[in-house]
């Protein structure tokens, strides 16, 4: 038996559901070395801004238990730079390319970024980054429905690729967040982004992090973000894209498990590079041992009881 | 760079908290530059999460030596790892020492080590002895500090290498009292034909912040070897990024070895 790992996000066909989160794959090449990139089910690139970026000062990392905090601060050559120099080598290794996107002030940047991006042939699909938290803005537009709502719209009027808006988990009730995209017409919802976190060196008295504050993510993060997955997952008809800590098979198919149509490998590509790859491995053996003729069955199979 | 699993050697205490890790690694030792850095995976969530990035310290006959100080949980946990037993590494990483013109040109090449700085110091003293010309009888002049006597690392290691030492500590317990730089700065005052020198150093922060100025005032080209807090080391995460002349470059990238001209040190 071969086991049929493809998924679908929207029109979006992927032949497994395992892609790679933004912001830490670079734009492919540097993990050229270490892995097939051609076996992924997508890559998402570093987010772009209409802009380009320096990015925060440093200290941007600390390693927390079972995770770090990040703020790299959309550090990014902009859009025009990305364009010519970064995407033609990034399309020609072989993964669909999903080209993630953020405005930095104005939401109305998003059609901006979606129309020059919707001529380009090779990139798959939009994630709309609507939930960075190193921005310095006191609110996330993925903190308000209707904000979302507006973002999503604005994206959708200006193109016809597949949409996918990233949620954040610094909210109160994120299934009302998914809800908004979904009806402003987004293809489907990826969760979570960071979770906002802080770190202290208590002999300095001074913030690990030069922002202060911080996104946190990694295995520390993981419970919190499959139940927002499965909260998510009972409200909205579109696919989830879940992710959050994401080290190994088991953790990628609590997600799968808890309602997510594919999964994303994030801070574990800085550990192992090649984690994708085991992933992958494994959820064809784990769909042979469970006599599973399609990952698509698994999607939100879990059985609670009463 | 590569990654892969490799058998440990050796991996003993030297001295205070000073460890000597041997790893059989012909690839990357082959390929391994002076101030080139290696990225060690210890495995552990629980206080160990990401890789540390180790600076090479020799790489020689299909071996790879790391030295290391303890000085959190992950050096800790490393130190607790035995011979036979293997280590998931990545590397040669990053950019390291331009020592080709003391190679190539009658010039003295003058090594700045603090404390476990001299790490990879003794790698590019090892590339430099066989490279000088040995009619043009250049000792490569090293300066070691440390808080006191014992703590000086390599100081052997290196006169075996064919360089001069002289060291430097806080306590006067070796060598001049004070620190490196001020040795540093006592010497070019006094005697030190410094001219058509470069300095290659190593060490804590403060130490290379002074150094830089030192170099910037005589006019010597400085190449400096900094840290910054690491998340992959691969170029992927853009975490450790130093603010330069030109933007922000990264440490695992750009570096970790720069031109001290070239940083803004705040």
């Amino acid at each position: 038996m071969k086991p049929n790992l493809s998924v679908s996000i929207g029109r979006l066909k992927l032949k497994n559901p395992v892609l790679v989160s933004s912001g830490t794959f670079g734009y492919g090449r540097e993990f050229a070395e270490f892995l097939d990139l051609r076996e992924l089910g997508a890559i998402v690139t570093k987010t772009i801004t209409l802009r380009p970026r320096q990015g925060n000062p440093p200290p941007r990392t600390c390693e927390t238990p079972a995770g770090m905090l990040n703020s790299i601060g959309l550090e990014n050559p902009g859009i025009e730079v990305f364009i010519e120099k970064n995407l033609p080598s990034l399309l020609k290794m072989g993964a669909p390319v999903i080209v993630s996107i953020s405005a930095e002030s104005d939401p109305t940047e998003f059609a901006a970024l979606a129309k020059k991006l919707d001529r380009i042939a090779g990139v798959k699909a939009l994630e709309l980054n609507i939930s960075c938290p190193n921005l310095k803005r006191t609110k996330l537009i993925a903190q308000d429905a209707a904000e979302s709502f507006q973002a999503v719209k604005l994206v959708r009027r200006n193109t016809d690729k597949p949409i996918i808006t990233k949620l954040s988990p610094n909210v109160t009730d994120i299934s009302a967040i998914a809800l908004s995209a979904q009806k402003a017409g987004s293809d489907a919802v990826s969760l979570v982004n960071t979770f906002l976190g802080m770190g202290i060196d208590v002999e300095k008295r001074m913030p690990r992090v030069s922002t202060v504050t911080a996104g946190l993510s990694g295995p520390a993060i993981r419970p919190i973000a499959v139940r927002m997955v499965w909260e998510v997952y009972q409200k909205i008809n579109i696919p989830i894209i879940g992710m959050g800590g994401i080290m190994d098979l088991s953790s990628a198919l609590e997600f799968i498990i808890a309602g997510a149509t594919a999964v994303s490998v994030g801070t574990a590509n800085f550990i192992n590079p090649a984690t994708t790859i085991e992933i992958i491995r494994g959820l064809k053996q784990y769909l042979i041992r469970n006599k599973i003729k399609e990952i698509r069955s698994l999607i939100g199979s879990l059985h609670v009881q009463g | 760079m590569i990654q892969l699993k490799v058998k440990i050697l050796y991996n003993r205490r030297e001295k205070e908290d000073y460890y000597h890790l041997s790893l059989l690694a012909p690839k990357v030792a082959r390929e391994a530059l002076p101030g080139q850095f290696v990225n060690i995976w210890l495995g552990r969530e629980d206080g160990a999460f990401l890789r540390r990035p180790f600076s090479i310290h020799r790489a020689k006959e299909g071996q790879l030596h790391i030295l290391y100080k303890v000085v959190g949980r992950g050096t800790e946990l490393l130190s607790q790892r035995k011979a036979g037993e293997t280590l998931d590494i990545i590397g040669p990483l990053g950019h390291g020492f331009d020592y080709q013109l003391s190679a190539t040109n009658y010039q003295l090449p003058i090594l700045v080590g603090g404390g476990i700085g001299v790490a990879p110091l003794t790698f590019l003293a090892e590339r430099l002895a066989c490279c000088l010309r040995p009619a043009a009888r250049i000792k490569p002049l090293v300066l070691i500090g440390a808080k006191n006597k014992k703590q000086i690392l390599c100081a052997q290691e290196f006169r075996a290498l064919g360089c001069q030492v002289k060291t430097a500590t806080d306590d006067g317990s070796s060598g001049f009292k004070g620190r490196v730089t001020d040795l540093f700065s006592y010497l070019l005052s006094t005697f030190l034909n410094y001219k058509l020198s470069t300095i290659y150093a190593c060490g804590p922060r403060p130490m290379l912040k002074e150094l830089a100025s030192v170099c910037g005032k005589y006019n010597i080209p400085a190449q400096i070897s900094l840290e910054e807090h690491m998340a992959c080391g691969i170029n992927a995460c853009l975490g450790c990024v130093v603010e330069t002349k030109n933007g922000y470059s990264r440490v695992c990238k750009e570096g970790p070895v720069f031109a001290a001209d070239d940083i803004i040190w705040r």
